[in-house]
């Protein structure tokens, strides 16, 4: 069942396409992943989903077409964006407050999910006292206590070093596998995209537009290395292939040869 | 790991002392050169006294000290009260309303190149020698700062949060509550703390320039009598009320910004789920 669908969605700033055509769908349940070069419009997707700008095209969800209030989606932004004066059961708590749910109620909410967060003990701890993988997992758990029907994420391991986005991304993948969340992630890296999702959508450079979608048939739970490592390795490569050697972009000669 | 600073946080007074000696020891060798100056240079008391005839005749004068500081004190609260206020009122405005930041903000920028000294006595001679004039001038000299650093403080607010707050569906009032006045905090007592100075300055300012109580034209009647020695008791008293004033703001922001302290003790988490 498909709830998000995007068609040939475009945006412009200012004269400047940085969406050209962007048609993508996301079913129920399914985690799905835009992959594409930095300053690609990535981000500016997102903005149009929580109606925070407004583009050309089409958008629905569930059928229906998508209004401003971005109420289907549980956004989490590229850094954690912990607020540093809330502490951290605080922070977990702020969609809650915002949909008007009284304090005692949402902290009531949220509490027993800090266990399987592995943020137990941590409630009353200020967002500096944590490490960024902490950090990241509040943010997430912020972003998942909204229960809204889809979450986006917008790289958010990006701001982590190697070895603890690694531990993440195998956390977020066996947290996806108990929840089934309908997910969307934004991302760069083609490690995180194979790994995590069951559906990938190749971005071109600006003006954006999508050059693949690659289904991902590795079996889960998902392993690093050993088993699938093979098969693993050809999507990687393929995806790489099609990044680094890009195909003539049908909508770059626009009117923009100054650029 | 829930409290890392507890052997320093017990002993309070020790770190403060610790953290204070250099600045204990520079103003004490200061004070020392200027008496040994005075008493061996043949200098009279009358053009420069030495720190302990200060000292001695603000002792001696004590009474009329304290009588003449209460006023300073009540226009400088008043005044920065009022200041502050103010500058609270017009900052969210401007926050709501971007156009009227361009339109009023030449006309703060003016006020804040007017010169005291020339102000000061047309303030007096149009509200008279009570606590209006002072209050005035306290305000003058106090709201730019704050109002700046509040918009500053403000503008400061991390655009990903206000992204997020807008997509959980929060207005504009809701996003300023939750996220842009407590983003502001930091610029907010940064500019508390200069304005104080300034605020103690501004009162004595305009008690020089005519008034019947106050440190101001306490030391304007001790100069005219050839008294430099209660005109720098005065100062003395000026000084430390600048001090204690700066000091409660520093409090201040300690309770209200705990986490800033949160902030300096390490993160915790170790191993591959750091």
């Amino acid at each position: 069942m498909r709830r998000l669908e995007l068609r040939h969605v475009r945006k412009a700033f200012g004269g400047l396409d940085v969406l050209a055509d962007i048609s993508l769908s996301v079913g129920a349940g399914e985690f799905v992943s835009i992959l594409g070069p930095s300053g690609a419009g990535k981000s500016t997707l997102f903005q149009l989903l929580t109606g925070a700008q407004h583009g050309e095209g089409e958008m629905f969800f569930d059928g229906t077409p998508l209004d401003d209030h971005g109420r289907h989606f549980a956004f989490m932004p590229q850094r954690d964006a912990l607020m540093p004066w809330r502490r951290i059961l605080d922070n977990t708590t702020l969609g809650l407050e915002v949909q008007g749910i009284r304090r005692k109620a949402a902290r009531a909410r949220v509490a027993p999910l800090f266990a399987e967060f592995g943020l137990a003990g941590f409630e009353r701890h200020f967002p500096a006292q944590l490490s960024g993988g902490m950090r990241q997992r509040a943010a997430l758990l912020r972003t998942v206590v909204q229960e809204r029907d889809m979450l986006l994420l917008d790289e958010p391991f990006g701001a982590l070093d190697a070895l603890t986005r690694t531990a993440m991304q195998r956390w977020l993948e066996q947290m996806w596998r108990h929840h089934r969340w309908t997910a969307l992630l934004i991302t760069h890296d083609v490690r995180e995209a194979v790994f995590l999702s069951d559906r990938i959508y190749v971005l071109s450079a600006r003006p954006a537009c999508i050059v693949r979608e690659i289904k991902v048939p590795l079996p889960r739970p998902r392993s690093l290395g050993r088993a699938d490592a093979l098969q693993t390795s050809t999507i990687e490569a393929e995806i790489l292939d099609i990044l680094l050697n890009p195909e003539p972009n049908p909508h770059s000669s626009k009117g923009h040869d100054h650029d | 790991m829930p409290v890392a600073s507890s052997s320093v946080a017990s002993r309070p007074i020790a770190s403060l002392l610790v953290k204070a000696a250099p600045a204990i020891i520079a103003v004490g060798l200061m004070l020392l050169a200027w008496e040994l100056y005075a008493t061996y240079s043949g200098i009279k008391p009358t053009t420069l006294p030495a720190p302990s005839r200060v000292f001695e005749q603000a002792m001696l004068n004590r009474e009329a000290l304290v009588d003449n500081a209460i006023p300073t004190i009540r226009a400088t609260l008043i005044g920065f009260a009022f200041s502050l206020s103010a500058a609270f009122a017009l900052s969210m405005l401007v926050d709501f309303f971007r156009p009227l930041r361009r339109a009023l903000f030449p006309v703060f920028i003016v006020s804040q190149t007017l010169p005291l000294v020339a102000i000061a006595p047309l303030v007096v001679l149009w509200f008279g020698f009570g606590l209006v004039p002072k209050i005035m001038l306290v305000a003058l000299v106090t709201f730019f700062p704050m109002l700046v650093a509040l918009v500053q403080g403000y503008e400061a607010t991390e655009a990903e949060i206000g992204q997020m707050l807008r997509a959980m569906g929060a207005g504009r009032w809701r996003v300023f509550m939750l996220a842009r006045l407590p983003s502001a905090l930091p610029y907010f007592f940064a500019g508390l703390r200069i304005s104080i100075t300034y605020a103690v300055v501004g009162a004595i300012f305009a008690e020089y320039a005519g008034a019947a109580k106050g440190l101001g034209i306490y030391m304007l009647n001790a100069k005219n009598n050839f008294r430099p020695d209660l005109v720098l008791a005065a100062v003395g008293v000026s000084a430390a009320l600048t001090l204690i004033l700066f000091g409660l703001t520093v409090l201040l922001q300690r309770l209200a910004m705990p986490w800033e302290r949160a902030a300096g003790q390490q993160p915790a988490g170790t191993g591959p789920w750091r």
